[in-house]
């Protein structure tokens, strides 16, 4: 099965202010690794470096130093290379609205990622496989959805559809960056709850990028609360979140709104 | 949050019938069976017969999804609606501090000017990005003053807009900054300090938190709530996000589909939901610490809602 893994990655960008350049470091000396049926949650607040860490397992970016490790071997830089990676790994963005192109039909999403990494798949294949799709994302009816167009979807419907995208090439691995936060509150738990049913039935190793303790502490497995690029605190859900050690993750867990504690305030 | 709201909710949870809740016997706002309808190609009411009452120094939540009309109902107790909106009933009426019960449908012209922002102000939705770009927010800040202080000199004019950042924890010297220099907890405080300028005794807040992370929201709130101390006003906070209006509200009004569903005390209402939107609200957030919520990784119940989705 598929593992994904940093080593000791830094990235650094540079700033330039006039003639002056500066070197702002994103992430610092960050390692980890994702394996399959594992669900880890990276939480921070904005700016900490968490999309950073994104970019850097899409391989939008290239890190400075350290290495990435798919499947314990590093990745190459030929074109089938990179692509045998992406049918590895995945990512589902912040924005449903944004990700989808609105001059495309549903069907034409899910089409190409299908057609792209199988190439020997007839027409027709490639169309039970995108019906299949969104059964799995529990788009039903499915000819109908795959007609239609992003304008015609809900916010929620639209990151099913999202999903759909990611989950088309097969991979192991599952990049989902605030999936999530920009959905209307009562949906939200019902696209996590698809998440983690896909994540189980396919053995997926899945990193939930997100600012929201309480999501983050349900839905994962581990969490890693990054500050200023590095790593501070990493472990069993439950025991960081309500065994905070580190200072910055108890001033996070002490801002996240609460209603038990006003509860216990006034009891 | 703070020790100045704690009595407050404590008297109401507990002794209602001892001690009438605020909002009955010194309102500030009172919201009457308004109703607002969008009049484009078909005819929607957005807002539906609400009738809410908001006590002097109070901080009521507006809960509700996107669509549900909370926006529509704030601009509509502004009288900021723009056609097609039409208020088709209803009415407004603020009781000011001396006295004066002012109903705001009759108010036009000069008369509404004066009423808006120096009665009742509004932090607006995505109120960072609300500043104008090319303007410093030493111009945006005595714009205020200039409109409604006539008589205010230019100095006096930046030094009261140095005060007012002051107030909302910003440094005084960023009166010279353009609003791309501030970040944008820096920024929605500028807009705080900018509802806060002429002392109203009301502030609508629409989402005033919802694009920032938990830590500078944490910090905002934390300011609100100690000049809401200090200064004595009632706050209209909107927002989806329930856990937060728990921890803040006086009283919580939920809202769906341009009517009020529900509406009790925040503890009342978290301990007794009584309405099923009311129950489906608070069940879509997990507990931070609580065990509420486990179902997302068990998978127990597995998309109970795909249904009312569509």
């Amino acid at each position: 099965m598929t593992t994904l893994e940093m080593q000791d990655v830094v990235k650094e960008y540079h700033l330039r202010d006039g003639w002056r350049g500066e070197r702002l470091r994103a992430v610092d000396h960050v390692s980890f690794t994702l394996e399959p049926g594992r669900t880890t949650a990276l939480v921070g607040q904005s700016g900490s470096g968490k999309s950073t860490i994104a970019k850097l397992l899409m391989r939008l970016e290239s890190p400075t130093s350290g290495r990435i490790l798919l499947g314990g071997r590093p990745v190459g830089r030929s074109r089938s290379a990179q692509r045998a990676y992406r049918s590895q790994v995945q990512m589902v963005f912040q924005d449903p609205f944004g990700s989808l192109n609105p001059h495309h039909t549903i069907e034409h999403h899910l089409a190409r990622p299908v057609a792209l990494h199988h190439p020997r798949m007839s027409a027709a294949q490639v169309r039970s496989r995108v019906l299949e799709l969104l059964t799995r994302v529990r788009l039903d009816p499915t000819e109908e959805f795959a007609a239609r167009r992003p304008h015609e979807l809900s916010g929620g419907q639209r990151q099913r559809v999202a999903i759909a995208r990611a989950l088309a090439p097969e991979p192991g691995i599952l990049v989902a960056d605030e999936p999530v936060s920009m959905l209307d509150v009562s949906i939200r738990l019902g696209v996590l709850n698809l998440l983690g049913r896909l994540q189980r039935e396919e053995n997926l190793g899945v990193l939930y990028i997100t600012h929201d303790l309480a999501t983050a502490r349900h839905f994962s497995d581990d969490i890693m609360v990054m500050y200023r690029g590095s790593i501070v605190e990493r472990g069993p859900a439950d025991d960081v979140l309500l065994h905070p050690r580190h200072e910055y993750t108890q001033t996070l867990r002490a801002a996240s709104p609460d209603p038990e504690r006003r509860l216990a305030e006034l009891a | 949050m703070s020790a100045a709201q704690a009595p407050t909710a404590d008297g109401q949870a507990q002794g209602p019938a001892v001690r009438p809740p605020r909002h009955e016997v010194d309102p500030v706002l009172t919201i009457e069976d308004l109703s607002v309808e969008y009049r484009a190609e078909t005819t929607v009411r957005a807002v539906d017969h609400v009738s809410l009452t908001l006590g002097r120094g109070e901080v009521l939540g507006l809960a509700g999804e996107s669509g549900c009309g909370k926006s529509t109902l704030a601009y509509g107790v502004n009288r900021l609606l723009k056609p097609p909106a039409v208020v088709t009933g209803g009415a407004v009426r603020f009781h000011s501090r001396e006295g004066h019960v002012v109903d705001t449908s009759v108010l036009d012209g000069d008369d509404l000017r004066l009423f808006r922002w120096e009665k009742i102000s509004m932090v607006f939705q995505g109120a960072m990005n609300s500043l104008n770009p090319v303007k410093k927010i030493r111009d945006q800040l005595g714009d205020v003053f200039a409109t409604h202080r006539p008589s205010m000199t230019r100095r006096e004019r930046v030094l009261r807009s140095g005060d007012l950042l002051e107030r909302v924890g910003v440094d005084r010297n960023r009166l010279l900054a353009y609003p791309h220099e501030l970040s944008g907890g820096m920024r929605q405080r500028v807009m705080i300090a900018m509802a806060m300028a002429l002392d109203p005794q009301v502030m609508i807040m629409d989402e005033p938190t919802t694009a920032l992370d938990v830590v500078v929201q944490r910090e905002i709130l934390q300011e609100i709530s100690r000049l809401r101390a200090e200064l004595g006003f009632a706050v209209v906070f909107i927002t989806h996000d329930l856990p937060l209006l728990l921890e803040i509200s006086d009283r919580i009004a939920v809202m769906r589909a341009g009517r009020i569903v529900e509406e009790a005390p925040a503890m009342t209402l978290y301990t007794r939901p009584q309405h099923d939107y009311t129950k489906t609200l608070l069940s879509s957030f997990p507990s931070l610490t609580g065990a509420h919520g486990d179902f997302v990784r068990s998978g127990s119940a597995d998309l109970a809602d795909s249904g009312g989705e569509r």
